[in-house]
């Protein structure tokens, strides 16, 4: 019994910390198009290099950095400082970003702080993960491993979650007026949901400053047979590194594409190719988010009696099969072509701007269909004083759907996510399993993060790039997962063992 | 199943160098088509990424052939 509290505690503190950085770490993400208003002026190219950097070097080169600089100080020094550092970087960074006065005030100092502050969060969420995954790994009975280790996996898809419920209930929270909330949360409002962050990372702090060191690597230290050079250990000796590019090619590469593709690609899609509105295309995840989190456990449990392997493989193989008619669905619930017209209505306005002598024509048309969905078309051109010709008006179309097509949306974003918890449930313990203890954390973090941050980071990228290359077909961004996917899948059936291994000690 | 595991292993070190090609190719395709600094730092980010990541392929598929994943 006392054990078992004690297992719980060491999950609960686990989790919190993870969850925490995976918020920090999606709020940013989140909040792109305001954080770049403030920080990154389109008009300045060097802020809006300084932008660009910050998305892709954050996400691709710096968070398997940090699985490297952390993972290698988590097997020198232990599991619980190393974690506890990541955290309070993550938690700093991330109060700090609110705190950075616009670039309207400090000028370029401002993307600058913001892109050092941006690195760091990517340094620090590549040590965070593979720290908590072995802490609770080497505290958990062997034959619940996957159930104790699938709470650890449930904390970024709850920090998806919590970060776009802060951030619409912000959004909507400042003013009784919608639409001045709305202003003021991208004047200043944005702010909040960072320095929130630091309340969280001083509890979070605080519970894990109180926990022990991993059983296993305290029996190490004491034995004195920890790791002298654990980059060299897991990547220089052939036993190991065999193993680290098994785990990437067999397990973490489909589990990174099948994670960003259920969760970022299809809210992307839903908002920008199906034209949902902003507040319905995030609450779609945000239920659907929270119907199948619990599933994370199941087959995280579930992994512990038939094994991580077919688990896994099952989820890249439905993803690889179902994509196209699951995104397909999406296309067809938002078309209005087959629906009736009940009212259109048309609004033309005038707006002047402030300092120049052009209007602005907003023309608006909302079309309500008997099914009770809403389309509006909202065209906005510059009538030029000098009575130049107005040219390229830019048309905006937003649907809102009726109750019935938002629920089946949410089904359908709810089995994308389903697939996630398939391969991301087991495999904290997979990885965990294929490493010895004295380099466990530095060869598991890489192929995780080269996997989750890189392969999966890269979808929504690639996948809208290959839209705009085959512009006749909206479904062609699924190309990069279903081929990622399929060939991680080929590569998992032949090469992985399907019987859960002993954590072992030996190099 | 091991031979199977072996002859696959091929197939991991041709995939490696092509993923190169393709993505070289696409990287100056794109650039050619946009040469903005933007589009050259996400391209050299990509490549600089991926290079490592094919080369790891080819370590795997040579692997695969020497029969380091057989089942003994």
């Amino acid at each position: 019994m006392k054990q078992s509290k004690g297992i719980w505690k060491i999950i609960g503190a686990s989790s919190l910390g993870t969850l925490i950085e995976w918020y920090d770490f999606y709020i940013f993400g989140s909040l792109a198009t305001v954080l770049a208003n403030q920080f990154f002026p389109k008009a300045n190219p060097t802020a809006a290099l300084l932008s660009t950097l910050a998305t892709f070097a954050a996400g691709f080169i710096v968070r398997p950095f940090g699985a490297l600089v952390f993972g290698r100080l988590g097997d020198l020094i232990g599991r619980k400082y190393t974690f506890l550092l990541t955290l309070v970087l993550m938690g700093g960074s991330t109060f700090a970003i609110g705190l950075i006065p616009g670039y309207d005030t400090i000028g370029f100092a401002a993307p600058v702080l913001v892109l050092l502050l941006r690195l760091v969060q990517g340094l620090a969420l590549g040590g965070e993960y593979g720290g908590a995954a072995t802490y609770v790994a080497e505290h958990a009975p062997e034959h619940r491993r996957g159930f104790f280790t699938s709470w650890i996996q449930t904390t970024a898809t709850l920090g998806l979650f919590v970060s776009l419920g802060v951030i619409l209930i912000t959004r909507h929270a400042l003013d009784a007026d919608q639409a001045k909330s709305i202003a003021k949360f991208n004047d200043w409002g944005w702010r909040i949901p960072f320095l929130v962050s630091i309340l969280l990372v001083v509890v979070s702090i605080y519970i894990r400053l109180k926990m022990s060191e991993s059983p296993l690597f305290s029996k190490l230290k004491a034995e004195g047979k920890t790791s002298a050079n654990p980059l060299k250990e897991s990547f220089g000796k052939k036993d190991n590194l065999k193993m680290v590019l098994l785990a990437l090619f067999a397990a973490t590469m489909g589990q990174g594409v099948v994670w960003y593709t259920g969760q970022f690609y299809a809210q992307s899609f839903i908002e920008n190719v199906c034209k949902v509105d902003f507040d319905q295309s995030r609450t779609i995840l945000i239920w659907a988010i929270l119907f199948a989190t619990p599933f994370f456990v199941v087959f995280g449990s579930w992994s512990d009696k038939i094994g991580r392997k077919w688990i896994m493989l099952a989820g890249m193989l439905l993803a690889v099969v179902t994509y196209k008619p699951l995104f397909n669905k999406l296309i067809t619930l938002s078309s209005v072509t087959e629906r009736t017209l009940e009212k259109k209505s048309t609004d033309v306005g005038m707006y002047a701007s402030a300092g120049i002598t052009d209007t602005f024509r907003v023309s608006t048309v909302k079309h309500i269909y008997t099914d009770a969905t809403v389309m509006t078309t909202i065209t906005k051109d510059t009538v030029y004083a000098s009575g130049k010709a107005t040219v390229k008006p830019v048309t905006t179309v937003v649907k809102q759907l009726n109750t019935r097509d938002y629920w089946t949306m949410v089904g359908i974003v709810f089995i994308m996510i389903l697939y996630v918890t398939m391969v991301y449930g087991p495999i904290a313990a997979f990885l965990v399993e294929l490493f010895p203890t004295r380099i466990r954390y530095t060869s598991m973090s890489l192929p995780y993060h080269i996997g989750n941050g890189v392969f999966g980071g890269l979808t929504p990228f690639i996948a809208t790039l290959l839209t705009t290359i085959h512009t006749t077909d909206p479904l062609a961004g699924l190309i990069y997962p279903i081929v990622i996917a399929g060939i991680c899948f080929v590569i998992g059936v032949l090469y992985l063992k399907t019987k859960p291994e002993q954590l072992s000690e030996a190099v | 199943m091991n031979q199977l595991k072996r002859i696959a292993g091929i197939i991991w070190m041709v995939l490696g160098p092509l993923a190169i090609y393709f993505i070289v190719q696409a990287a100056a395709g794109e650039i050619a088509k946009k040469p903005e600094t933007d589009t050259k730092i996400q391209w050299g980010v990509f490549v600089a990424v991926f290079i490592p990541i094919a080369i790891g392929m080819v370590i795997f598929g040579y692997y695969a052939v020497k029969g380091e994943y057989d089942e003994r």
